[in-house]
Parts: C-alpha cells; sequence; structure tokens
C-alpha cells in the first residue's frame, strides 16, 4: 500500500496486517541481534577506554600524560567522522575482518567504531565527577588503584554509567538503521527498501512502530535500574 | 611519651593558582608529635592546617623538607596515617558494616579480623544500625563511622580534617566525648585540624596555633587541664583567653579616654 494511492487511514490499517509483519520479522531479529552485540561491545570497549582514560588523565590515580593525549586525540577524531562516513569508511576494515563488506556482522565494526568513543566520553565524564575526597579515603585505607576503580570508582558511578549506557544502545539502534542502507539487513534496510524505493508505506510505518518500541523499552529498562540504584541509596 | 611519632622538618609547600600566582600554604614547618599524643592544628582559613596534614596523609607532597614516621620518610597515602575528612567520605552504596570493614576487605584481612568490625560498632555506639546506609544516619553517627572506618586499620596516627566542622554544637560535644574515649581505647597518636578554640582545649595535649600567608606554626601550648576537662571550667577559659589572644581575635579592651 502507498500513501500515493491510498489514504492514510487505510495504510495505517493495513500496517498491521499480517503479511507487513511477516516481511519485516526477520529485519527485526536482524536490528535486535546488531543491536545486543554492538551495544555489548560498546559498552565493555567504553567502558575500559573511558576509565583508561580518567585514570591516565594528569590528576587521576595514575597519570600518563603521553596515553591520555594519544587517546584523547584518537576518539575526538573519530567522533568527528559522521555516523555515514564511519559506514563507509569501515567497509575494507570490516572485508578484511569478515571477508565481505556487507551483511550484519561487518557493519557492527562501523557501529562500535561509532558508539565506542562516545560511550568512553560518557563514561569519562561520570567518573571525573567523584568528588576527590572519596578517592583520597579509600587511597588512604589501602586500596590499590585496581581496587580503588573496582570498589569506588565504578560502584559510585554506577547510576550514570546505566544512563550513559541507555543513550548509547539508542544512538547504536539508530545507527544499525542507517547501516540498513549499506547492506546491514534490520529495520533500516526494509525502510529503505520498501518505504523508500517501492512507496509500501504500510511496511515502512510497521518499521517506524518496532523502532519507536524498541526506544520507548530500552529507555525505560535503562531510568528504571538507574533509579532503583538512587533510591537504594537515596540520591533523590 | 617521650618516643617520637612524626617528625617534621623545613616543610615548604607552594600552590599555583590559574594565573600562576604563587600562594605559599606552608613555610619552613618544624615539629615532632610523640606516641598517643592529641595534638590540634587551629588557625584561620588558608593558614595551611589542612595542606599539612595531606602532607602526614601522604595525598600531597612538599617542595621542600622532610616528613618522617619513626624515621621513614612518608610517601603516599598509607593505611598506617588514617585520614578523615569534614564530611561525605563515606561510600554511599555501602552500609555502616561494610563501610567500617572496608579497610579490612581491601586488604584481604576481614575474615580473619570480623570481630574488629563489630567491635568498632561498639565502641562507636552504633549497635543495630549496621545495615543502615550512609544517607539514613544523622551527620553525627556517620563522623562516628568515618572514624572507625579510620581507626579498623590500627593506624599510628589519626588525621582528623575538621571532622567535627559541619555538625551542630550539640552533636559536636557528643562526637568530641566519643573522640577521647576512641583516643584512650586505641591509644593511637591523633592529629585534628580545627578552627573551633574550645574543641583544641577540651581534646588536645598540645595545640599548634598557625597563621596564614605564608603558613607557619606561630606558637604551640601544652593542656595540663586533667581530663575530663569541663567545658566551662575556670582553666578552660583562661586557656581560651591565651589562644584568642594568640590568634589575634580577642578584642582588645577599650583604652580609657581620659589623659592625665
Amino acid at each position: 500500500m502507498s500513501l500515493l494511492d491510498t489514504p492514510l487511514w487505510e495504510v495505517v490499517k493495513g500496517s498491521f496486517a499480517a503479511e507487513v509483519w511477516d516481511k519485516i520479522a526477520p529485519a527485526v531479529f536482524e536490528t535486535l541481534y546488531m543491536t545486543a552485540i554492538a551495544s555489548l561491545i560498546t559498552l565493555v570497549f567504553g567502558l575500559a577506554l573511558g576509565i583508561l582514560l580518567t585514570v591516565t588523565n594528569p590528576d587521576g590515580l595514575l597519570p600518563l600524560k603521553m596515553f591520555y593525549n594519544l587517546s584523547g586525540w584518537l576518539i575526538n577524531i573519530l567522533r568527528s567522522l559522521p555516523q555515514m562516513v564511519m559506514i563507509i569508511l569501515m567497509i575494507p576494515v570490516a572485508r578484511v575482518l569478515f571477508g565481505k563488506s556487507y551483511g550484519t556482522n561487518p557493519c557492527m565494526v562501523a557501529i562500535a567504531a561509532c558508539c565506542i568513543p562516545m560511550y568512553a566520553r560518557i563514561v569519562e565524564s561520570s567518573i571525573l565527577e567523584i568528588s576527590k575526597g572519596k578517592i583520597e579515603a579509600a587511597k588512604s585505607m589501602g586500596s590499590t588503584n585496581t581496587q580503588i576503580i573496582v570498589r569506588v570508582l565504578l560502584p559510585e558511578t554506577l547510576p550514570s554509567l546505566i544512563r550513559g549506557f541507555t543513550v548509547a544502545i539508542i544512538a547504536v539502534l539508530s545507527m544499525t538503521a542507517l547501516a540498513g542502507m549499506f547492506g546491514a539487513g534490520g529495520v533500516g534496510d526494509i525502510a529503505v527498501r520498501f518505504g523508500y524505493q517501492r512507496f509500501q508505506h504500510d511496511v515502512l510505518f510497521a518499521a517506524v512502530y518496532v523502532l519507536i518500541a524498541l526506544v520507548q523499552i530500552i529507555q525505560f529498562c535503562g531510568n528504571f535500574a538507574s533509579k532503583r540504584i538512587i533510591k537504594k541509596r537515596n540520591l533523590i | 611519651m617521650s618516643d617520637v611519632v612524626l617528625e617534621v622538618s623545613g616543610v615548604s609547600r607552594t600552590y599555583y593558582d590559574d594565573k600562576k600566582n604563587a600562594v605559599e600554604a606552608l613555610r619552613d614547618i618544624g615539629l615532632t608529635v610523640s606516641r598517643g599524643e592529641f595534638v590540634t592544628f587551629i588557625g584561620s582559613s588558608g593558614c595551611g592546617k589542612t595542606t599539612l596534614l595531606r602532607l602526614i596523609a601522604g595525598l600531597d607532597e612538599p617542595q621542600s623538607g622532610k616528613l618522617l614516621l619513626y624515621g621513614m620518610e612518608i610517601s603516599g597515602a598509607n593505611p598506617n596515617r588514617g585520614y578523615v575528612v569534614q564530611q561525605g567520605g563515606l561510600f554511599p552504596w555501602l552500609s555502616v558494616w561494610d563501610n567500617i570493614a572496608y579497610g579490612l576487605k581491601v586488604r584481604g584481612q576481614y575474615r580473619k579480623h570480623k570481630a574488629d568490625v563489630a567491635k568498632y560498632v561498639r565502641l562507636i555506639g552504633l549497635e543495630g544500625f549496621e545495615k543502615s546506609f550512609p544517607h539514613q544516619i544523622s551527620g553525627g553517627m556517620a563522623q562516628r563511622v568515618a572514624i572507625a572506618r579510620a581507626l579498623i586499620n590500627e593506624p599510628e596516627l589519626l588525621l582528623l580534617d575538621e571532622p567535627m566542622g559541619a555538625l551542630d554544637s550539640f552533636t559536636r560535644a557528643d562526637i568530641q566525648d566519643k573522640l577521647l574515649e576512641l583516643h584512650r581505647e586505641s591509644g593511637a597518636t591523633m592529629l585534628l585540624v580545627t578552627h573551633d578554640v574550645d574543641e583544641a582545649i577540651f581534646l588536645s595535649d598540645r595545640i599548634f596555633i598557625m597563621t596564614p600567608r605564608p603558613g607557619k606554626i606561630k606558637h604551640i601550648l601544652r593542656v595540663s587541664i586533667p581530663h575530663p576537662r569541663h567545658r566551662g571550667g575556670v582553666d578552660f577559659f583562661s586557656l581560651r583567653r591565651d589562644i584568642l589572644e594568640q590568634l589575634e581575635l580577642a578584642s582588645a579592651m577599650p583604652q580609657p579616654e581620659y589623659k592625665i
């Protein structure tokens, strides 16, 4: 069904038809798969990079000016590339890693390259907000640097790390849709192929519902988790 | 009382602000503290008393001079120098029990010394609050937890940076009593930074009066009033007057207006 020849209401009704959902169901799974794996990669590497950035900060636990400047510089370069440019740029890298430049897995390279630096910056800014007094108290009780990271920095920033991660997952999701244009599959691919190229607006609408629902669920879970922790500590 | 725990000689520390102006926080500080002593540093803000305490804690380094703990040079923070800050030092995600046990846990001695945690909970009078979180207890209780958390590591020195600065005067008196009890009980050498003259007299064996710009020790006063000290006693007040004069806070007596 197209908006060109069918009234809006009919298209909306048509977007709930079983055959439309049969078409997009595999794409939804592809999107979920890409989002889950890419978010996990973002979480692990972004967290590690963010912690390294704060620890090697000139005022940090283990000042390493060279490393700090170098990684800060690298992050800024990666952050300055628009998502689409990053996807195109990562095509040869994906070819080296996976042997092909299209498909779900290769596109995750580009998604990770875009979202890891972003989450690293979020982690960094969260950790930098911790009062120095707490870190000094931990030091004067005999904590090693690793213990300070695991026992003080992470638990203290957990609520904001979770909120930041929610933002990161949604960024990953939106990027999977963009990657759909470059052969990654998923809901974005559906939107382009059916909604844009074939004017099948009912399919496009269905894809939009899925994206809206996914973002709502992700945001709800993130808010719920961070609020629970904050409430337990009575910070609000 | 004769063996020296801490020896500070010729210590200077200058900070530079954003405009590269030098702020001389400490100039040529020298002092010794004996085992089991309770020593107080008093002075107006900016006299370097907190800087001195941070140097002793190993959280900062002097530009010149030496700080020796039992003859060994102090470098870096160490649990043998417990450090308590004015407020907000507790970990909000840990219960009272876990806050106190933190030092034992990070040094892998929790299993062996679990009874110590219970002992300190009892000493600070917080039985029944072990499972409470820092936000669920009062500011005074939180400071008692902070002190217990430092004492459980059995430090040679307990460094107290205005631990009662943010409390009301009733709670403050209560913690002062507790602190004396803990001092007696643990035998730890305690160094307190404060700007409260009464607190200094009530607690200390010796009072170091400091003056700002540059931070220097102006005068050392021995308090020989026997414990328990009466906060309203005559000897208390005469000492108070001496300190206020040293701090140049006692207002001058009005001069008679007539001449011969």
